[in-house]
């Protein structure tokens, strides 16, 4: 079975006064319908472009983009509209109408896109507009404009009108880079949400490896324009095999790291949290495991790790205490009388 | 001097002639002038339908009337004028040469209005499949809106500085007024009280355009 998006030895050079720019050289894809692919790389890989080859926003100066077996090069102008119309994008500063509210951008490609004028009423269209705003969660929001909603917010505007004409593919173009932690998640899972209900086909341009682990199946790796690796999300991660995928990867290591950070701290508000160094000597003595032995009560070990201090391994611990005022105190002195630096964290003690 | 009824009888004919030419000439100057910078914008080769040729044609029309001193252009285009209005002289073919010169400018103020649209939300409209027309219609003249309206506002003081200039073909309004009796009477007080109006209607257009460009502005509020 043909693939649902089809790239075949495709080539962009961009002609400057000064020079050509090879953007993108010889790249080969095949995305199957329902995929999820993501599409990474450093920024000033081509990622950007190679996305909008896709859509044809960029004409490829080589090579062909298929569609559902369709050569897009070959397709008269108003049919490579109607076909855009079926290739709903998204984008990293959101682009939507900051004169018009959000039910008026969510109805700009049913009234207006697609090539032909469009045969849906005004109040269908506003109709359709409601049921996609419910989908992404923004429901109270008909009447906001752009301006007064937040960056997640917004994005779940443009998703809503990314939605709007029934779309096959998704093209997210550094969907999430413009948004916090917390706010990348939601409108993952929203991507997700939509890929597993919808069944559209979703490519995923990123420079974050974070994004590619939480919501891939499949990633193509893409360095100085050319593709260097593609495959499974879990075959990549599991065994890289160039040097490109390997720096991605370790990044994406401290990406999540930070990302698991700031799950920690919310969970440390309002809890009493205490970081414990281990030095060389006090670590023959499992201390934490006798405390709760003796104490009788468990406790939560948020954060364990080792520490290169002036050449000397450290251990060290972030631990969340049992409410109990007594307890705690207990607990403190009991660690303190075995040696061990105690003291007691807030959420943003970590770093 | 001693201000007597014929005089505020004059003052508000000058009034009424200078609003009738600065309006009527604003308006085909818009007719004009916007599809004009339309033109300009979208052939530019940053614009949506890169095309030299036309911008270049448009560009040197544009440069070479705004070129031409208005009191030249204005006996210039005198055989144009009579053709259109009738006559070369009075206050309606007045507003033949005030648009002429309008029209390019406004069109050059259009063009950098559209040119401040976010590329990016171009972009989207263009990942819709939306044509050139649809962009032009619903992103850059919607999202362009505020800065035009600012535009029109400027275009209508400066047509009604032109439109002071009448006085040599007859034309009227408030600036003949004060040309006639304060350059060529010495009555000064005359040409104060015009000068002062003038003053006053430049001020009331700019007021009502700002408030409106803020108040249709969705960007911040």
């Amino acid at each position: 079975m043909a693939g649902m998006i089809e790239v075949r030895n495709l080539s962009k050079t961009f002609v400057t006064k000064d020079a050509n720019v090879e953007a993108l050289q010889d790249i080969n894809l095949s995305i199957q319908t329902g995929d999820i692919y993501g599409i990474i790389g450093m920024s000033g890989a081509g990622k950007s472009t190679l996305v909008r080859c896709l859509n044809f926003l960029e004409r490829p100066t080589e090579g062909t983009v298929e569609i559902e077996g369709r050569d897009l090069s070959k397709l008269s102008e108003w049919e490579l509209r109607a076909q855009r119309a079926q290739i709903a994008m998204i984008f990293q500063h959101f682009n939507l109408l900051m004169q018009k509210n959000v039910i008026d951008n969510i109805c700009f490609p049913l009234l207006y896109a697609g090539g032909r004028k469009s045969t849906m009423s005004k109040e269908d269209a506003r109709k359709r507009a409601r049921e996609l705003l419910e989908i992404v969660g923004l429901k109270e929001k008909e009447r906001a404009y752009p301006s007064q909603l937040s960056g997640g917010q917004k994005q779940r505007v443009a998703i809503a009108r990314a939605l709007a004409a029934n779309p096959k593919i998704l093209l997210c173009d550094e969907a999430t880079s413009a948004l916090d932690p917390q706010t990348t998640q939601s409108i993952l899972q929203l991507l997700k949400q939509i890929n597993r209900d919808y069944g559209i086909t979703i490519v995923i341009i990123t420079h974050e490896m974070s994004v590619v682990r939480e919501i891939c199946s499949h990633v193509a790796i893409i360095g100085d324009g050319r593709l260097v690796e593609q495959g499974r999300v879990a075959d990549i991660f599991s065994h890289p095999k160039t040097k490109e995928a390997k720096e991605l990867i370790v990044k994406g290591r401290g990406e999540e790291r930070r990302t698991l950070e700031s799950h920690q701290k919310d969970m440390m508000k309002g809890k009493c949290c205490i970081r414990i160094v281990f030095s060389v000597n006090s670590s023959f003595e499992p201390v934490i495991a006798n405390m709760v032995l003796r104490f009788g009560q468990p406790i939560n070990i948020l954060r364990a790790d080792t520490k290169n201090v002036e050449g000397i391994a450290r251990g060290e611990m972030i631990l969340s205490l049992p409410d109990d005022l007594q307890m705690q105190r207990e607990m403190k002195a009991y660690l303190t009388e075995r040696g061990l630096a105690v003291e007691e964290v807030d959420g943003y003690g970590m770093d | 001097m001693e201000w007597t009824s014929e005089m505020t009888i004059m003052m508000a004919d000058g009034v009424r002639e200078t609003l009738f030419m600065t309006l009527l000439s604003t308006l085909f100057g818009y007719l004009l002038g916007l599809p004009m910078g339309v033109a300009l914008a979208v052939t530019d080769k940053n614009g949506i339908r890169p095309n030299a040729v036309v911008y270049k044609i448009l560009d040197v029309t544009a440069n070479v009337v705004r070129s031409v001193p208005f009191l030249i252009l204005l006996i210039l285009i005198m055989p144009l004028t009579k053709l259109l209005v009738g006559r070369s002289y009075g206050t309606a073919a007045t507003v033949v040469p005030l648009t002429v010169a309008a029209a390019p400018f406004i069109g050059r103020m259009i063009e950098s209005s559209l040119g401040e649209v976010d590329h990016g939300v171009i972009e989207a409209a263009q990942s819709m499949g939306a044509s050139t027309m649809t962009i032009i219609i619903r992103v850059l003249l919607v999202e362009a809106r505020t800065s035009i309206l600012v535009g029109v506002t400027i275009a209508l003081g400066t047509i009604l500085g032109y439109s002071a200039m009448a006085g040599i073909v007859g034309g009227g309004g408030l600036g003949d007024i004060a040309m006639r009796y304060g350059y060529y009477r010495y009555e000064k007080e005359i040409m104060f009280v015009a000068v002062i109006l003038l003053v006053v209607l430049v001020q009331i257009f700019q007021t009502i355009g700002m408030k409106m460009s803020v108040k249709l502005d969705r960007r911040h509020r």
